[in-house]
């Protein structure tokens, strides 16, 4: 794993999912598939919801880094935030 | 001791339970449960546990589960994806919990198995192994396995279902599956095509109660029986208004006695014909046919039922119930003679189903 500590920003709907999960926590990550296996380490079951079995990043999840939207093998650096939030989506 | 006779709806916006004595007259509602997840099928499972199967845009596929009648649940999607590379799966779609397994279908079609109360599940991978799996094609609601029939006395054998693709069949715990789709049209195909191995649009099939053998099925193109496990399938559609409808469902007691809701076409709207709502019911497996509709609305209903959302409850006397796309949900405590709204303004119907519990 990683040394980098990265700051995370989950989104609402998620948290409901996993209610001992804050919306903002700091983890160690390199990459953001890396953030996604720490997320899930922490929240048996919250990768699955973030990352599909292509594996890409779901289609209606977005994750901003450094201000462009993120892709699972996209690098993060100690100190920044990563905001994970879900898209324009339902009905 | 007195019965509680809940019904498990399964809607756009999450899941209801409604429940009601045994008289089957005043209906309490509650919901939504399911954080508002699209719902597409609630089932009360042999461990006596509500499971609910659905899909969120965002988060993907999950099967729900309550212990305690819908108070609380947890959610699972363990397991649920095909391998890597393959189209992810965006839904789970219908439950099935027999002989110590609970199955869900989903979206792209394909088989999931959990056999520990829906904590985890695994891939029955043996059915889109089938050949004709490159040749499954998507309908209106997805490529869907949308009914799950089990064996009542043998684990090993299975039906399902899958819009577009057809009925399948496995002997043998879901290893190998074999098309059962003799004598089912597919009407969009050109006339030498009509009745192809696979590729039928099946909308419903449910099991005849003490006669495994005997499924009856609501397809996009007619209404059929079999007494034959499948094998061969012959139309029953004749004296109906049309042939096209959803969902078919079986009275819990008697074998012969069967109700569809005929739509008008597929073509033409997809709601009750003429906006007159109706349920047929046959007593003769299908043989004839005689029209329901006392208490129901009689101008102006254009609503549609979908392919999950008739049920039938266990009483002597069986109560009928289904749930329209327009959020109403109908009810008949006497087999289908006379129908009550039972509720009004709910999201759109996926699926009705019923559970009576004992005191």
């Amino acid at each position: 794993m990683a040394e980098c500590k990265v700051h995370t920003v989950l989104p609402d709907a998620l948290v409901r999912l996993f209610p001992e999960a804050p919306r903002r926590l700091d983890l160690a990550a390199s990459t953001v598939d890396e953030l996604f296996e720490a997320l899930d380490s922490h929240f048996p079951g919250m990768a699955e919801c973030l990352r599909d079995n292509r594996p890409s990043i779901r289609k209606h999840i977005n994750v901003f880094v450094r201000g462009e939207r993120a892709v699972l093998s996209t690098p993060l650096e100690t100190g920044e935030t990563v905001y994970i939030l879900t898209a324009i989506s339902g009905g | 001791m007195a019965k509680r006779v809940l019904l498990l709806v399964g809607t756009r916006k999450g899941a209801f339970v409604l429940e009601s004595d045994e008289s089957r007259l005043q209906w309490s509602i509650n919901g939504p449960y399911c954080e508002a997840w699209p719902i597409n099928h609630v089932i009360a499972g042999e461990d006596g546990a509500l499971y609910a199967a659905g899909g969120n845009a965002w988060f993907g596929p999950a099967v729900w589960k309550s212990t305690d009648l819908g108070e609380s649940w947890t959610r699972s999607a363990d397991g649920l994806a095909y391998s890597e590379g393959e189209a992810p799966v965006t839904s789970a779609w219908s439950l099935s919990s027999a002989h110590g397994r609970l199955y869900a279908g989903v979206e792209p079609a394909g088989l999931f198995e959990s056999t520990d109360g829906g904590k985890s599940f695994t891939h029955v991978s043996g059915l889109r192994d089938h050949p004709s799996k490159p040749d499954w094609m998507p309908g209106a609601g997805g490529l869907i396995l949308h009914n799950i029939v089990r064996h009542p006395d043998d684990a090993n054998q299975t039906w399902i279902a899958i819009s577009a693709a057809g009925v399948f069949y496995t002997a043998d715990g879901g290893k190998s599956w074999e098309a059962r789709n003799k004598g089912t049209r597919c009407d969009y195909y050109p006339g030498d095509m009509r009745y192809p191995e696979t590729g039928q649009c099946v909308h419903c099939i449910v099991m005849a109660p003490g006669r495994p053998e005997r499924l009856y099925q609501q397809n996009h193109c007619g209404m059929y029986r079999c007494d034959d496990g499948g094998k061969s399938w012959r139309s029953v559609e004749k004296g109906l208004p049309s042939s096209f409808g959803f969902p078919v469902a079986v009275h819990p007691h008697d074998a012969d006695t069967l109700y569809y809701i005929p739509l008008n076409s597929d073509s033409g709207g997809r709601y009750v014909p003429d906006g007159k709502a109706a349920v047929w019911r046959s007593r003769d497996a299908g043989e004839t046919w005689q029209d329901l509709r006392t208490g129901l609305p009689q101008e102006n209903a254009y609503f549609g039922v979908l392919r999950q959302a008739m049920a039938t409850d266990k009483e002597a006397n069986a109560g009928i119930y289904f749930g329209t796309n327009t959020g109403s949900l109908f009810a008949s405590n006497d087999a289908g003679d006379s129908w009550r709204e039972i509720a009004a303004h709910l999201p759109v119907i996926h699926s009705v189903e019923s559970v009576t519990l004992d005191g």
